[in-house]
Order: structure tokens, then sequence, then C-alpha cells
């Protein structure tokens, strides 16, 4: 995680880390998940679903902050994500 | 615990999935956020019940897993006052497009919200009908093609909340799809609120009214919403016009206490039959 400026109790936050799951044949690619993803963590990805569309696909593996976003705007339900284990935010 | 399922499947009928909304129609991510809502109030499923009519978002009852009714087209809202008043301990949700529920049924809706009735109703308004072909509705902004005002629509179209809160409505917000924590928290107060709660969803038809104006997709919506959308809770309804890509106003516009039908309807036949006055389903039947 990057800051413009390391909080004075960086060591002390613990920053929620999540995982994000897609269902990819429910997925019909619409991209907001993709598009409004505060971290921009996730992007669509090349391969081809059973219905044609590209499902995403996470950029990087510790971008994820768990807010739950993607799982909200998505109209096909086929994206949410859970939390993992919480990660030490390093200064 | 990791489960490798949605958390909205208890809440969908996933039988039924994947739905048959376009891609990047907005439909989907109302429903998401009213599941989300009903989630947050730990509700249980079999005290809610929700009445849709025709159309694209008719389409909702049928993929909630509760209590579901898809009535005729417009009678959504005089379907879910006779449920109301024969269930009163249950919470009755109209969830109808804006074709149905201010067009065909748009006399329901006044006088509903004229007698307070227990009912929350949330309209999808995405300003055209979808399903039978991309029609005017009364919510098209003036200037905006439909496949009946090929040349541009010079209709006056309503304008929801402000209709809504001048018949007498007790709840009235609006927000957009892109709103997805704002929205989900009014459908959770209006589903707590007595009497008549609205909400206005405007949210993309990519299929018909994006593609008829050239507006792009529904993503290309989503963007312009997050672009063009001015939250002023508190705001007179009455000045929340919309015009064709105009900056829209949303927020939360009335919340009021008001006696609601089912308040006044006691009072009323306790005052004409006295102790003879057994109300149906308990004293409390109002949500
Ligand atoms: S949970 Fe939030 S941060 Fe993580 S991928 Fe979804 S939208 Fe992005
Ligand atoms: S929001 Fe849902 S349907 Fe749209 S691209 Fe993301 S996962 Fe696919
Ligand atoms: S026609 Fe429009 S409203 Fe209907 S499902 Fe398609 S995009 Fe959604």
């Amino acid at each position: 995680m990057k800051f413009w400026r390391t909080p004075l109790d960086a060591d002390k936050i613990k920053v929620p880390h999540g995982e994000t799951y897609v269902i990819k044949e429910r997925c019909k690619g619409c991209g907001f998940c993709v598009e409004f993803c505060p971290k921009r963590a996730l992007r669509l990805s090349d391969e081809f679903n059973i219905k044609g569309y590209h499902p995403p696909e996470m950029i990087g593996k510790d971008e994820c902050v768990n807010c739950g976003l993607c799982e909200m705007i998505c109209p096909e339900f086929a994206i949410y994500c859970l939390e993992e284990e919480e990660v030490q935010v390093e200064g | 615990m990791i489960t490798k399922e949605h958390p909205m499947t208890p809440l969908l009928r996933m039988d039924r999935i994947p739905h048959i909304w376009c891609p990047t129609c907005g439909i989907g991510t109302a429903v998401s956020c009213f599941a989300a809502a009903l989630k947050q109030n730990e509700i249980p499923l079999e005290k809610v019940a929700i009445v849709s009519g025709i159309g694209c978002t008719g389409r909702v009852a049928g993929y909630m897993k509760v209590d579901s009714f898809h009535t005729t087209h417009g009678r959504a809202i005089p379907f879910a006052t006779g449920l109301k008043l024969a269930r009163p301990e249950m919470k009755i949700v109209v969830f109808s497009g804006d074709g149905d529920l201010f067009a065909i049924g748009g006399n329901h809706f006044i006088h509903a919200a004229r007698r307070n009735m227990d009912l929350t109703v949330i309209c999808v308004n995405n300003f055209i009908y979808g399903m039978t072909g991309g029609q005017l509705a009364p919510t098209t902004p003036l200037s905006a093609k439909s496949t009946t005002s090929p040349y541009g629509n010079y209709e006056h179209p309503f304008n929801l909340p402000h209709l809504a809160a001048s018949c007498g409505a007790t709840y009235v917000a609006r927000w957009t799809a892109l709103h997805i924590r704002r929205l989900t928290n009014s459908m959770s107060e209006a589903l707590n609120k007595k009497g008549f709660s609205f909400i206005e969803v405007i949210a993309p038809c990519s299929t018909v009214y994006a593609r008829r104006n050239r507006l792009g997709s529904g993503l290309d919506l989503m963007k312009f919403y997050h672009d063009n959308c001015e939250i002023k809770n508190g705001a007179n309804p009455e000045e929340a016009d919309i015009g064709f890509q105009s900056k829209i106003i949303v927020g939360k516009f009335v919340d009021k206490e008001k006696p609601s039908f089912i308040d006044n309807m006691h009072v009323g036949l306790k005052r004409a039959l006295g102790d003879k006055y057994i109300p149906y389903g308990g004293d409390d039947g109002a949500k």
C-alpha cells in the first residue's frame, strides 16, 4: 500500500485486505467493477467466458482493500470479495 | 472462513440467474443494493414481499428469493396495497420501472402517496420503455430521442421526487445506480419508515435509451452520473428537474412523520365501532 504521506500511526494501523472472486460465467463484461474500484485493482482479462465477455481479474495481489464496492455495483452478482488475513502496513 | 459462494445467494433465486437484463443495464445494481439493505437490516425474508409490474424492472420480483408477485401492467401498487392490508405485519415493497409506475400506473401512485399507504416504492427510472422497444415514457427528458420521438421529445417529463412529495409521501429520495452506498442506506431507511416511502433510482438503459441517444454504453452513463450528480440532501424536490444529459440533483429530499393509512384506518374504525373494532393483524400492523 502506498501513501503520499506516511501516517504517523502507520506502524499501528492495519489496512483491511481482501480477495475478490469472480464467477466468470455470470459476468457480462460491463466494466462497472473495473471502472469504479477505488484501488483500481481490477482489469478486464483477455480470456472469454462462455457468453463471449471478458470477465475481470485482479491486477495485483495486495491492492484490494475489501471495500465491497465491486460486489455491490455488479449488476450480475458475478463478483464478491472476502476479507483475507489482515496485512501489516509497512511505513 | 472462505465460502466460495456469492454472499447474495440466499437472497436471490439462483436458478433464474443469469437474469435477462442487458450488459451494462443498471437494474441489477439496484437489486444488489436492495439485497444489501435487506441483509443490513436482518429482516427475516418471510416478512418481505416484492411486487412488480411489467417491464424490464418488472422482472425484479422474479429474481428475489422472497414472496414476490409479478402483476399486470401498472397495477403493482394496488396489488401491494391489498397485500399490506391483508398482511399488515409484512414489509411490502413495490419495485418497478418509470413507465409502469408513472404512466400506466400513475393514478395508483398518486393515490397511494396521498393516503400515505404503508408501502416502500422503488422506481428504477431509465427515462424510457425498455422492454417494449424504447417508446417515450413520462420521464423521458426534453429533447431526448425514443422510438416514438425520433426527432426529440417535446413533452415535459415528470419530476418524480416532486410528484411523490407533493402527493404526500413521507420519505422521498433519489439516487443513481452509481450511488450504491447511499442508495442502500436510503432503502434501509425506507424499509423502516412508516407510511409511503419512495426512492427513485436513476439507472442506465444501455440498449434503448443510451443507444437511441448515442450516449455510449451503460458504463458511459455511469461515468456521466459520476461527473454530473450533485448531492443535495434536503433540497426542495421541485428544483430537482432532470433535463437531457443535464446535472442531476440527488439526495434525500423528504423524511417526515405523518399518520399512515393504517394508523388512520385504526383510529377511524375505532371511532365508528368502539370496542367492537378488532384491528386486523394487530395494532402494530403498520411497519
Ligand atoms: S473490494 Fe473494493 S478494492 Fe477490492 S476489488 Fe472490489 S472494489 Fe476494488
Ligand atoms: S461488474 Fe460484474 S458483470 Fe460487470 S465486469 Fe465486473 S464482474 Fe463482470
Ligand atoms: S432494455 Fe434497457 S432497461 Fe431493459 S434490460 Fe436492456 S438495458 Fe436494461
